[in-house]
């Protein structure tokens, strides 16, 4: 399953549900995409990075890059974190058997 | 005149808080009173350098925090613990702030006469 969280893990607790529900068995085949406030999560230094280093020994960790750009913090981006453009984004849908968009 | 303060608590672009606030602040500096702004939680990520936001095709309004100045609105505050806890410093800020430490920004919450919180 491809999740896909939009919300700043510094201001609601989507990240954390996300990634405790999608870990809780083992998180085979699941990956993670980060877009627009969501994408805070995987810049270095912010409180939510340790949770983003332990989910990418699980699964793998896409960010969207125009909203990287928007926000300033392209170049500030976690080693081992994949960006995507707008069509990497539909690639990921496509290359998965169903997805989730938390609320 | 009467001492009035933002507050500013959300990232800029996931929603449209931070672009209202700062039309509602120009609005005020208009009526010539004396206006303060807070950078507190997300609100820290407004004023962060480098934001290119063509990809996303919406209104890049960050260069506009530095033309407050030319409003005689020259009292940004950021919330030390917000900007540590983001992995940001005061060199990532677009413009002058004064960063003070929570005991501090709660003093200076107390002291306005009108706190209005986007």
């Amino acid at each position: 399953m491809l999740n896909i969280v939009n919300k700043s893990p510094l201001e609601r607790n989507t990240l954390d549900s996300c990634l405790r529900l999608m870990c809780a068995d083992g998180g085979a085949g699941d990956a993670l995409l980060l877009i627009e406030d969501a994408v805070y999560a995987v810049t270095r230094g912010n409180a939510a990075a340790a949770k983003i280093a332990d989910a990418m020994a699980r699964c793998k960790v896409y960010a969207l890059m125009p909203d990287l750009e928007a926000r300033g913090v392209a170049d500030r981006v976690l080693d081992g974190v994949h960006t995507v453009d707008y069509g990497g984004f539909v690639d990921l849908v496509a290359a998965h058997p169903n997805n989730q968009s938390w609320l | 005149m009467k001492k009035f303060m933002f507050v500013n608590r959300k990232a800029p672009h996931g929603t449209v808080y931070a672009l209202e606030s700062l039309e509602v602040v120009l609005i005020t500096a208009a009526f010539d009173q004396d206006v303060s702004l807070a950078f507190v939680d997300d609100g820290v990520y407004q004023l962060k350098k480098q934001q290119l936001t063509k990809g996303i095709e919406t209104k890049n309004f960050s260069p506009t925090y530095r033309a407050l100045d030319g409003y005689d609105i020259e009292k940004l505050y950021v919330e030390r613990e917000s900007m540590q806890a983001r992995g940001l410093t005061e060199d990532d800020m677009l413009v002058d702030v004064t960063v003070l430490p929570a005991a501090e920004m709660a003093a200076l919450m107390r002291e306005q006469d009108v706190v209005l919180s986007f």
